[in-house]
């Protein structure tokens, strides 16, 4: 099972939990917002993402295509 | 060297422009009455304009037959139709043209799209203060109840991200004029959340012009890919920015010929406006106007820009002022643009005409690099691109910069225009 991953960048506020939750596929740039390591997600970093999305305070990660 | 004289070239939308004063008499003289929809029903329009190969004009060049296909057959909602007039680009000048001396051909267009997709409602997009906004209104009155579908004309805000697709959907739904997160995308839900074809002005009077004389006609003149004709924005030292028609897969050699533009006094070409790419003249001339060649070469035709840069002129300092208007007209919504446009502007500014730091060029580069592809719309992709070929382009400029030896010209007064934004989004 694969899972696309994207950022809402409108909604996104850099509070940056997304990459403590998902470091493996999420960096942050020097202004704190997430650059993702491409959208199409591993299957075995789908659980962490599920955890990022939900960490996410202002519901920027969107998970998708399952 | 010697040049051929330049061929004729067919003037089809700018036919019979100027001729008189009466727009509406003179529009009718040269394209006759909007074919009936007895004669021409929805089906037909679609048939024709995807036969005709045209794409879309607003920059990106969808295929505009495959566009009102897919927005037709949504069968959820009653679709609707923009025409988007809105012309953000400084440097270009066809789309107000076009609106201001040729307004009935653009609205037979939006009659005829909403016709092909089954609109019962349509808008017209220009920037507030507009002096196409006048002439609108005044067309739209003139052609009065003989209109199928009712027409709206909207003046959005005078900014360079208002007219992107989704910021112009958004505005009309009564919101600011800053582009939303997608999908979805407004051919899916857009206006009153209804499927909504987006045109560009120019896409709409080669529909009307379509509609008229048929597919084939509209592929005898043009490259055989990317057929018909097509407006440039064409300026250049000395001469005041000028809308020319031109074939499409004309060089932009003889498109700067034409318009007298001598070839030797030009540094660079910037083509595809602010978000398109800088290229070395010599190299520019040759190329053709097609989406095809310019993407080839690594560079995009926007919607038709050809600025030619005097070779006194500095193009880093240039750039920087391009690129400080870029960063003051983002919509302000998405970190990675709103930080890294500024950022990216503040070096190039430095670069160009002093108090530049050696350890600002790796953050430089590193922008570049992370700033593309992360905001809602193409706003920082474009910025980036522009700056980047700037780079290469001019990299002979960029390291005499770097070593503390700008160029005479950086000091000296801007080319480009950077009109400053309008107060707020609504």
């Amino acid at each position: 099972m694969t899972l696309r991953i994207r950022v809402n960048p409108v909604a996104c506020e850099a509070h940056g939990l997304c990459a403590e939750v998902l470091p493996e596929w999420i960096e942050l740039d020097e202004w704190g917002y997430p650059i993702l390591d491409g959208e199409e997600l591993p299957s075995q970093l789908v659980a962490h993402a599920r955890r990022a999305a939900k960490a996410c305070p202002t519901l920027a990660i969107v998970l998708g295509g399952e | 060297m010697t040049r051929a004289a330049p061929v004729t070239w067919p003037r089809r939308l700018l036919a019979g422009i100027g001729d008189s004063d009466d727009l509406y008499g003179g529009h009718l003289e040269t394209w006759g009455p909007l074919p009936a929809a007895s004669a021409l029903p929805p089906a037909a329009v679609i048939d024709a304009v995807e036969k005709s190969g045209l794409l879309g004009r607003g920059g990106a060049g969808f295929p505009a037959g495959r566009k009102m296909r897919t927005v037709a057959a949504a069968a959820n909602r009653r679709p609707v139709v923009v025409a988007n007039g809105a012309e953000g680009e400084p440097a270009s000048g066809k789309d107000v043209l076009l609106l201001s001396r040729a307004p009935h051909l653009v609205l037979d267009g939006v009659q005829l799209a909403a016709r092909a997709v089954g609109a019962d409602e349509a808008h017209v997009a220009v920037h507030r203060g507009s002096p196409a906004a006048g002439v609108v209104r005044a067309a739209l009155v003139r052609r009065g109840s003989s209109d199928a579908v009712p027409v709206q004309l909207h003046e959005v805000p005078s900014r360079y991200v208002a007219s992107e697709e989704t910021a112009l959907v958004h505005y009309l739904n009564g919101g600011e004029a800053r582009p939303t997160f997608s999908p979805p995308r407004p051919f899916e839900q857009g206006v009153g959340r209804r499927p909504t074809l987006v045109n560009n002005v120019e896409t709409l009077a080669h529909v009307a012009a379509i509609a008229r004389h048929g597919d084939e006609w509209f592929r005898e003149v043009g490259d055989r890919d990317e057929p018909g004709t097509l407006l440039v924005s064409i300026s250049a030292d000395g001469l005041a920015r000028r809308v020319a028609e031109v074939p499409t897969g004309t060089t932009i050699g003889a498109v700067a010929d034409r318009a007298r533009v001598a070839r030797d006094s030009a540094g660079a070409v910037l083509v595809g406006g602010y978000f398109g790419s800088w290229l070395p003249a010599a190299y520019a001339w040759q190329l053709p106007l097609t989406h095809r060649a310019m993407r080839s070469a690594g560079a995009a035709l926007g919607a038709g820009v050809v600025a030619v840069l005097p070779a006194s002129s500095c193009g880093i300092a240039e750039t920087a002022r391009v690129m400080a208007y870029l960063a003051a007209h983002n919509a302000g919504q998405c970190g990675p643009c709103l930080n890294g446009l500024p950022a990216i502007a503040t070096a190039l500014s430095r670069l160009a005409s002093g108090g530049w730091d050696e350890r600002w060029w790796p953050a430089l580069e590193r922008w570049l690099a992370v700033v593309p592809g992360r905001g809602a719309c193409r706003h920082p992709d474009g910025a980036v691109r522009f700056a980047s070929t700037a780079l290469s382009v001019f990299a002979e400029d960029v390291a005499r910069h770097r070593s503390g030896r700008p160029c005479a010209a950086a000091a000296g007064p801007a080319w480009l225009p950077t009109p400053r934004p309008a107060e707020g989004w609504r």
